[in-house]
């Protein structure tokens, strides 16, 4: 490929890190856990986007899904459970300049959280968050959470779980100011891959959700669709996934499906089985929270003197002689 | 009050006008007490205020105090429904809301019924009434006018009834909007104040506003002068010492906002809860035309979070609420110990427990400001005393922040939030500002938590600087933030996170004893009422009994030298506006006894016998009242 001379000088300043540059340590997730398949796709991004480590941020909550920040060569905020999006918000408000991301799982989001995520949406912050979705919690050893489905036996539901699951797709795509939805799955990590790099490229605030397996608590969950390539949709489209002619040999059941389109993207949304995998929805005109705050202003010493004198003004009683000439008319 | 009255010829004519202005020698007081009460909505805040203004700039001290009813339109002419506020006006400087009131202005006579139940007016109060209601047309409105009339002259208080509304009727199409500068011109006229100064501040009240309105308001204003020239029989005077420098008048809450800009600080993050929302409100109009930002989170617990994650990543910032918003911070406030996040809390102290007494004051919170949050959560409480506290209390608290990398707590409470003080103008200094944003290198082998030995002190490394790369977190962790389970790494972190506390106690002075450093004699208090105790301990103190008192800023932790103190004196308690129980409850003994919070705190501290006298009845302690408990307890009982 040909490229021009001065493009050329550019990508010569350009520092590019190895992978290991963005490695933190050894996992301690159990082995098959679909965050290893996560982190994987996570830091190949940063490489190949060439993020500065020192300007990257991942703020998690409580969970296993919420150690992901310390498995990462980057700033961390490992929180409390269920504020993730809070601290990441806080972060990104006090500097625009740095990248956000969130780890999250079914929980801290969709249950304790849940309150945040809805606001998360529409606050349209530029941030990447990463739904860790297991649909069971982990590290409280296996209790149902929202996104299990109907059935779920678990320690809190000996007997099956009695609801049906919540939708993390529908619930996004319900919310308004909603401006990225997209639906991965831990076992193909090159879709995995292309979407988290599309969530991470979309200026707004980036819902990814990844099914991810516990091979510890619900080793057969996903059983079914990693044997039947046929219950997973694959969501194409020249503005959204491109998959590549190899994986579709084998998942033969696609869609096009636009991006911009939010009627279709909440039908599809809809169904769960087969499972959608793509970009649902991605609208890149959304406001973002941050830009209408005018976040991220230089304010001088002066500035604030300024301000002050000039609020003291408001409020100031001068000494009576003084008075005639120094009050406001 | 000493002086007799003859009627004013406004109490016998009723609304008919006089023929012949009365003749009206000033009496001189020290001090006096007005309140200006009436529906909400009809102005009477805005009519006080401005009357505390011109006193203010006449150079009289002034404190007041609003009336506030818990709904936004409670029903008109309801005892519930009072909306007004109350303003001492002193020769000298006033540092307290005082005892009962002298004279009251009042709109209807429902408004005042409350307030003479709550035990708010002198017994031989004067009150300017409102006396459209005798005329009223609904029979039932009538009936009770008078007979409330009636009841208040029996029970001694002089009642004038006054024609206000038909006086500014004469003047303005909706009286009940300008009835209030009427009535100011009234009060400038009863306290001798310059009628052109009055005037002024008039025009200062509306100078947003056209012209034309302006010019309406003072035509209402010199009415009202006018009318009370012509119709009252009595009139004041307090003497004014003139103030040789410029001072500010603000409430507690907006000093608050005044202080947070003037901190450096550039993140608000809240969700509104009375009584702090005001604040917020301040600081949402005047913080974005310097660059700084409120953020109205979803919740607390999100405003909480949120300047967590700006303090983590930038400047200290700052969370403001009440009661019920600080017990949802509790998780968050100990997740920004945990993390040595610094993190500034402002808790406007309201009644409680749960939603209590949202409008009305308390000092309720101190224990669960020390003490809140799971584990040993470490964290620095400050409660301010007046309204300039207010203001540079946030300056402090951001720097003490900043410094130990820890949550300051800074407890105000409903009373200061409204009440109006004049402070002298602060000066400007670019010290109080936060330093910027350091993105520099971290030098190669520096950890995050890299805990001195003495201080417990570590540098704190914000995202943006090269080499510093950590992931912070609320589980226990070694000096480079990894998670630790390690006995030994456990108690490191709790210990040097404790041992901030310790430095920072070492920088405090011992706060001054007011009166003499020793005696029979001492109170003890924190927050709002330190006007108040010292007010009581000076009548004391000129009776010659051997009282003197202990303000203290600095709670957690506490300063040094306040033992010594408390065994000068014969005998130790505090003066407090939370729970204790009381004594001659059949069940309460010494084995029982819930002692007020700070009285708790220094009996443990001190092992101090320190004893206690608190009220929770959601107005501001009296300083009468204070008077007769130390007389009390210095009588042996």
């Amino acid at each position: 490929m040909t490229m021009p001379v001065n493009q050329y000088l550019m990508k010569l300043h350009e520092v590019h890190r190895p992978l290991e540059d963005y490695q933190g340590g050894v996992p301690r997730w159990c082995s098959g856990c679909g965050d290893n398949a996560i982190l994987t796709a996570v830091q190949r991004l940063c490489r190949d986007e060439d993020l500065a480590p020192e300007r990257t941020v991942f703020v998690s909550g409580i969970g296993c899904s919420s150690r992901f920040p310390h498995y990462m060569k980057t700033y961390g905020f490992h929180g409390i459970h269920g504020r993730a999006f809070p601290i990441a918000q806080g972060v990104k408000m006090a500097r625009p300049d740095l990248a956000v991301f969130v780890n999250t799982g079914d929980g801290d989001c969709c249950s304790i959280g849940a309150a945040h995520w809805i606001h998360a949406i529409r606050y349209n912050m530029n941030l990447t968050a990463i739904l860790h979705d297991n649909q069971v919690y982990g590290l409280t050893k296996k209790q149902a959470s929202p996104t299990s489905p109907i059935g779920t036996k678990s320690n809190t539901t000996p007997r099956g779980s009695y609801l049906e699951a919540l939708n993390p797709l529908t619930v996004t795509l319900g919310v308004t100011n909603v401006s990225f939805v997209a639906q991965a799955v831990d076992w193909m990590p090159e879709v995995l891959y292309d979407i988290i790099r599309a969530a991470y490229l979309h200026r707004g605030f980036s819902f990814v959700r990844i099914l991810q397996r516990c091979p510890e608590w619900l080793p057969k969950m996903f059983e079914p669709w990693l044997q039947d390539p046929g219950r997973t949709l694959l969501l194409t489209h020249r503005n959204g996934l491109a998959v590549s002619p190899e994986l579709a040999r084998t998942y033969r059941n696609q869609i096009e499906h636009d991006p911009l389109d939010l009627d279709r993207a909440r039908e599809i949304a809809s169904a769960t089985d087969p499972i959608p995998v793509g970009i649902l929805y991605h609208n890149p005109s959304v406001p973002c929270y941050e830009d209408i705050r005018h976040a991220g202003q230089m304010r001088t010493a002066e500035q604030i003197r300024a301000g002050l004198e000039g609020e003291f003004d408001k409020v100031t009683v001068w000494p009576q002689d003084d008075a005639a000439t120094r009050a406001p008319a | 009050m000493s002086e007799t009255v003859t009627p004013a010829r406004a109490a016998k004519g009723g609304t008919q006008p006089s023929a012949l202005p009365a003749a009206r020698e000033a009496q001189v007081l020290d001090e006096h007490i007005v309140e200006v009460i009436s529906d909400s909505g009809e102005g009477a805040q805005r009519c006080g205020q401005s009357l505390g203004a011109i006193a203010a700039r006449t150079g009289n001290g002034i404190w007041t105090t609003e009336i506030i009813p818990a709904e936004i339109q409670p029903p008109a002419r309801s005892v519930a429904g009072a909306s007004g506020i109350r303003i001492r006006i002193g020769s000298k400087r006033v540092t307290n809301g005082g005892d009962e009131t002298d004279l009251v202005v009042a709109f209807n006579e429902q408004v005042l019924i409350g307030r003479v139940k709550a035990g708010e007016l002198k017994p031989d109060a004067q009150i300017l009434l409102e006396g459209m209601w005798r005329e009223h047309r609904d029979p039932k409105v009538v009936a009770s006018y008078v007979e409330t009339v009636e009841s208040l002259k029996a029970a001694g208080y002089r009642v004038y009834e006054c024609a206000f509304e038909k006086e500014c009727r004469a003047l303005v199409s909706d009286p009940r909007k300008g009835k209030n500068m009427f009535v100011l011109g009234v009060l400038c006229s009863v306290y001798s104040f310059d009628r052109k100064l009055g005037r002024e501040q008039v025009a200062l009240t509306f100078g947003k506003k056209e012209s034309k309105i302006v010019e309406v308001n003072q035509g209402l204003f010199d009415a009202g002068y006018a009318w009370a020239e012509r119709e009252l029989d009595f009139r004041f005077r307090i003497p004014a010492v003139r103030s040789t420098e410029a001072q500010i008048v603000v409430n507690g809450n907006t000093a608050l906002a005044l202080g947070v800009l003037a901190s450096g600080m550039d993140i608000c993050a809240m969700y509104p809860i009375t009584p702090a929302t005001s604040a917020s409100h301040y600081l949402s109009d005047v913080f974005e035309k310097v660059g700084g930002l409120v953020h109205q989170a979803e919740d607390e617990i999100a405003a909480c979070a949120f300047a967590i994650g700006a303090s983590y990543a930038g400047k200290c910032a700052v969370t403001i609420t009440s009661g019920p918003g600080y017990s949802l911070k509790q998780e968050g406030i100990g997740l920004a110990v945990m993390a040595e996040i610094p993190l500034v809390v402002v808790n406007v102290q309201r009644g409680g427990p749960s939603t209590g007494q949202p409008t009305k004051v308390e000092q309720g919170d101190l224990l669960t400001a020390i003490y809140g949050s799971h584990g040993d959560a470490p964290k620095v409480v400050m409660a301010v005393s007046d309204i300039e506290d207010c203001f540079y209390a946030m300056i402090t608290a951001r720097k003490i922040a900043e410094a130990f990398n820890t949550v300051v707590v800074v407890l105000s409470d409903a009373s200061l939030a409204t009440a109006q003080q004049p402070f002298p103008r602060p000066v400007f200094d670019p010290e109080w500002l936060a330093p910027p944003v350091d993105q520099t290198p971290v030098p190669k082998g520096a950890k995050p938590y890299d805990w001195d030995p003495v201080t417990g002190i570590a540098r704190r490394f914000l995202p943006g600087q090269p080499g510093g790369m950590h992931t912070v977190t609320g589980l226990a962790h070694d000096r480079a933030s990894k998670v630790a389970y390690d006995p030994e790494i456990n108690e490191e972190g709790l210990r040097h996170r404790s041992l901030k506390l310790a430095a920072l106690q070492k920088t405090l002075k011992t706060p001054p004893v007011f009166g003499d450093p020793e005696g029979d004699l001492l109170v003890v208090g924190w927050g709002s009422t330190k006007g108040v105790i010292e007010e009581a301990v000076g009548r004391l103190r000129d009776e010659g009994l051997r009282v003197s008192s202990l303000h203290l800023r600095f709670i957690q932790p506490l300063p040094s030298g306040i033992g010594e103190i408390l065994r000068r004196f014969g005998r130790v308690m505090t003066v407090e506006g939370n729970w204790a129980d009381r004594q001659d409850d059949e069940l309460v003994d010494a084995d029982n006894r819930r002692y007020s919070a700070l009285a708790m705190m220094l009996r443990s501290r001190y092992l101090v016998d320190v004893d206690c006298w608190s009220q929770s009845r959601g107005q501001p302690i009296k300083p009468s009242a204070v008077v007769e408990v130390l007389r009390a307890k210095l009588s042996g009982k």
